[in-house]
């Protein structure tokens, strides 16, 4: 393992968040393009989605966007103003602190009614 | 202090697979790990193999993975990294032997950036002139001493050997921002190229295992940023 600062955590979490996110996207092209089958087939299906194991998932989901977009945010600003690489790391603790602030009360309200 | 130093071994040709060597030794704590691999070397195991050459942090031959971190082994002190002390070769160059990796592939893509001055027409008489405002736009990439620290520490160099990688960008910007050069196309139009500047991901790996302190990856910013206003 190379010991790399925060801009080798902050590329690492976003590549897999990335993969999460397609692999999301494909699995939602699937499911949609079930309608082609009849509505009975894609309620079914999609139906599905209110298992526990599904919710949590979605948490997860949207914990990969939002984190991919805050960094993908601070990487194109280094990208547009090179300057900022003297500001990577204080911007990679914004990208986590206002991901924390947003994340923990979405997922507080998306898990509510499982929790109780 | 007493302290334990092990080595990643190899041999091409000999060995099938890599195997670390431990040392003990006394050392001070302000020695430097090229001290204690020197006494090693001296005093324990001839057979142990590793390039230096100034061991002063200017030639820049001894760059290798100290404790995780690419770091010239003539800068860093005992004291900084502990009295446990692992040292691999540089990673994605083949590893001739133990600490000494091949670096024909590096200095290849060095050359291919032209890394040298480039000024079309009459030479004048006397200097060509540059006002301190226009020196100082590529000082920071003037420090360069080639000792793959940075492309060896790059994440997306490993799995591509191709990428032409943080040092050879670092020296095509020194000629690129230099006032006095007139090849700028030719170098902005090989690092546009597919192993060029965008395969930089911002990782800033670069940046941190630099022993001059040179900010690679706001240099590769540059350089990317010169390539999209050219091209708009």
């Amino acid at each position: 393992m190379y010991r790399g600062g925060p801009g080798q955590w902050a590329w690492l979490l976003h590549r897999w968040s990335g993969v999460a996110v397609l692999l999301f996207l494909l699995i939602h092209i699937l499911d949609t393009g079930l309608v082609l089958f009849g509505p009975q087939v894609y309620d079914k299906v999609v139906g599905l989605y209110t298992h526990p194991v599904f919710r949590v998932g979605e948490v997860g989901l949207v914990a990969a966007v939002l984190y991919h977009a805050l960094n993908g945010i601070r990487i194109t600003l280094i990208d547009f103003y090179p300057e900022l690489t003297e500001r990577q790391r204080p911007l990679f603790y914004a990208v986590v602190s206002v991901f924390v602030l947003l994340f923990l009360p979405t997922a507080y309200l998306m898990l509510e009614t499982l929790l109780w | 202090m007493h302290i334990r130093l092990r080595v990643k071994r190899f041999e091409a040709g000999k060995d099938r697979e890599p195997y670390w060597s431990e040392y003990g030794l006394e050392v001070e704590a302000t020695d430097r790990v090229l001290d204690a691999l020197h006494r090693v070397k001296w005093h324990q195991d001839g057979t142990l193999t590793f390039r230096r050459s100034c061991a002063h942090g200017v030639c820049g031959s001894d760059a290798m993975l100290i404790n995780g971190r690419n770091r010239l082994a003539c800068k860093v002190l005992i004291r900084d990294v502990g009295d446990h002390i692992a040292v691999e070769p540089l990673r994605g160059y083949p590893v001739i032997r133990d600490l000494v990796v091949d670096q024909s592939a590096f200095f290849r893509k060095y050359e291919s950036v032209q890394p040298y001055l480039v000024a079309d027409g009459e030479p004048p008489a006397r200097e060509r002139r540059q006002s301190p405002a226009e020196r100082e736009r590529f000082d920071d990439t003037t420090k360069c001493i080639l000792c793959m620290a940075c492309t060896t520490s790059c994440p997306v160099f490993w799995p591509n050997p191709e990428y032409v990688g943080p040092a050879a960008i670092v020296n095509a910007h020194r000629f690129l921002f230099d006032s006095r050069d007139t090849e700028k196309e030719g170098r902005l139009a090989r690092l546009n190229a597919g192993d060029g500047v965008w395969r930089c991901r911002t990782i800033f790996n670069c940046v941190e295992a630099c022993p001059r302190e040179i900010n690679i990856t706001r240099a590769i910013g540059e350089v990317k940023k010169a390539l999209l206003l050219q091209k708009g």
